[in-house]
């Protein structure tokens, strides 16, 4: 019985590597220097060119989306732990109720609150994008900040500190290291987030865009798009993008995790 | 000498010190309850924003014949037309119940499975790093899972699809529910690309839960001659129940909101229901996500929304739910 156990693990592990391997095989066939420098092609069904618009408006809406988020959901978690009472315990609360909110729901809800008034835009996908990582980013801190001992905390308040200096100085330093691990994943997922962005930023996939008050694409969109159309040097494309977007989750998954297992190593 | 116990808000604020609340400290103190506020403020904008964008197609053709309009023709409706309600989403709410029943009825066995192994049929060297490859399933973003479904998954489907066609389509009765043709996409693959998105979190809650049954049950277990999986069945099993219930209902809410993997191995049929889960349809998100940069109709837009806000309900009562069981099954355990 045990040794069906084994089987579905190894099954489990081998559906893991099929993903990686196919993702990985057909998007070197594609990937190369020009993929990641040039374009796409106007006319789709043409090969060469590449994602590079796509790779840009990533890094933009992704970067901006985390300078959002990272300030309010950090102080949200202080909020949470080191001020508690009910206001607090009810964020607290929604805040586990918003990560299990679809990211297509947050798409249509920031369509509903900017797009209608300022147009499709990069920015309304870093909103969505901020407000997807939100929730994520709170609960990983309020972790990182339960995991600082009462005792730091304590001898600070004996020397007379102020409790705003005090967390600043002492709890938030104290658990950086964990709260930069939870935004790298933070980040992770919103780089691979697709469906908040089809319903605000709509995606270019023609030409570079980095201005973010204009429609931008991002690595994700272009991906969908391209992988969906009939033309084989368009899903040439998608699956290097393809490629591209896993190594790119892969290593802040990766060193997200490295870190945080340094510092329950220190801590312990 | 013992330390006290007291928690971080009581160390930092509340103090035995009597001393003046500083200007910085009290805007310290407003800027932090600002951040929460907005927190709460997100989840009720939500629900306003939606509710306020769909209100027009509720006003215009009640809310009742969304769900009792059989199909969703948006190149029926006029400005003025009333009835028949030409966006009937019960086919959405079918869809997303059908897919998502396919990935858990597949996902929840398998997750169990996993769990079980890894925490006590693994030596323990092997744990974490089986824990980490686990929840790398999880790292792989939804457009890359349905591209490699469209692409790698759906060509072997056909074979398994096929057989279960010609054995369980012949049979009365259920033969409807397993009838061909299979055209690769279909309701059944996106229900097998779900379980693959579902499994790490179903496994990483049981592995928690399977984690905490108590060691020295495990061992007189084991003392009495049982073979491990005897063990397992009779000390770890039973009191995990409700765990994986949590379990269950934390993916399922998961598997609902699943939308760009779905979108591309579903078919986008959005007519009507289709009682073959070989057969092509669509979800309550895949519907959004495809038709909403087109949806130029009279009341099409604010239909999706009226879709949308139901989505954004049904998910939140689910994971509610995933939430409550969860909690009492790790203090029943505990």
């Amino acid at each position: 019985m045990t040794v069906l156990l084994a089987i579905v693990m190894a099954a489990t592990l081998a559906v893991l590597a099929w993903v990686l391997v196919y993702v990985a095989a057909q998007g070197l066939k594609y990937l190369n220097l020009a993929f990641l420098t040039q374009t796409p092609p106007g006319n789709p069904a043409q090969p060469g060119g590449g994602f590079a618009n796509g790779i840009v408006g990533s890094l933009i809406i992704v970067g901006l989306a985390t300078l959002m988020s990272v300030p309010t959901g950090v102080t949200a978690a202080v909020a949470i732990v080191e001020y508690g009472g009910r206001f607090a315990a009810a964020t607290s609360f929604v805040t586990d109720v918003l990560v299990g909110i679809p990211s297509i729901v947050t798409g249509a809800f920031v369509y509903a609150l900017w797009v209608t008034t300022f147009g499709f835009s990069g920015l309304a996908g870093s909103i969505a994008l901020a407000l997807v990582m939100l929730p994520l980013i709170i609960r990983t801190t309020a972790e990182m900040l339960r995991l600082v001992p009462v005792a730091l905390r304590e001898a600070s308040a004996a020397l007379g500190v102020s409790r705003a200096r005090t967390i600043v100085s002492v709890v938030l330093p104290s658990a950086m290291a964990g709260i930069t691990t939870g935004v790298m994943l933070a980040v992770a997922r919103a780089m691979g987030e697709t469906a908040p962005l089809l319903l605000t930023a709509l995606g270019n996939d023609l030409f570079m865009e980095t201005n973010p008050t204009q429609r931008m694409s991002t690595l994700s969109l272009q991906i969908f798009g391209n992988a969906v159309t009939g033309f084989q040097a368009a899903q040439g494309r998608a699956w290097a993008g393809a490629l591209t977007l896993i190594l790119i989750v892969l290593v802040l998954t990766i060193a997200a995790r490295l870190i945080g297992r340094r510092v329950a190593a220190a801590r312990s | 000498m013992t330390a006290p116990v007291t928690t971080p808000a009581a160390a930092t604020g509340a103090g035995q010190l009597r001393r003046r609340r500083g200007y910085g400290d009290r805007m310290f103190r407003a800027a932090v309850f600002a951040a929460a506020g907005i927190v709460l403020l997100v989840l009720l904008g939500t629900g306003l924003f939606l509710a306020k964008e769909a209100w027009p197609a509720l006003r215009h053709y009640g809310p009742l014949s969304f769900i009792t309009s059989d199909r969703w023709a948006p190149s029926n409706a006029t400005a003025t037309g009333t009835h028949p309600n030409p966006y009937g989403i019960l086919q959405f709410v079918y869809g997303t119940v059908l897919t998502s029943l396919i990935g858990m009825v597949i996902a929840v066995p398998v997750a169990v499975a996993v769990a079980l192994f890894i925490t006590d049929v693994a030596p323990s060297w092997l744990r974490r790093p089986l824990s980490y490859l686990v929840d790398l399933l999880a790292a792989i973003p939804s457009v890359v899972y349905g591209f490699w479904g469209i692409f790698a998954l759906i060509p072997a489907l056909y074979p398994i699809a096929n057989f279960l066609i010609s054995t369980l389509g012949n049979v009365p009765g259920i033969g409807i529910v397993f009838a061909g043709p299979f055209f690769g996409v279909s309701y059944f693959t996106a229900g097998i690309v779900l379980s693959i998105m579902v499994l790490p979190i179903v496994t990483a809650i049981c592995r928690e839960v399977f984690a905490t049954a108590p060691a020295d049950e495990k061992e007189a277990a084991l003392a009495l001659g049982t073979t491990r999986w005897e063990m397992l069945r009779m000390a770890v099993l039973p009191r995990s129940r409700s765990g994986i219930t949590g379990a269950a209902i934390l993916g399922l809410g998961r598997a609902i909101g699943e939308t760009i993997a779905v979108t591309m191995v579903i078919g986008n049929s959005v007519l009507a229901i289709s009682t073959s889960i070989f057969a092509q349809g669509a979800t309550m998100a895949s519907v959004i996500a495809n038709e909403f940069t087109e949806a130029t109709e009279p009341f099409h837009l604010p239909s999706l929304f009226v879709v949308a806000f139901w989505l954004l309900i049904i998910s939140l009562i689910v994971n509610a739910a995933g939430k409550l069981v969860v909690r009492r099954a790790r203090s029943d355990i505990a």
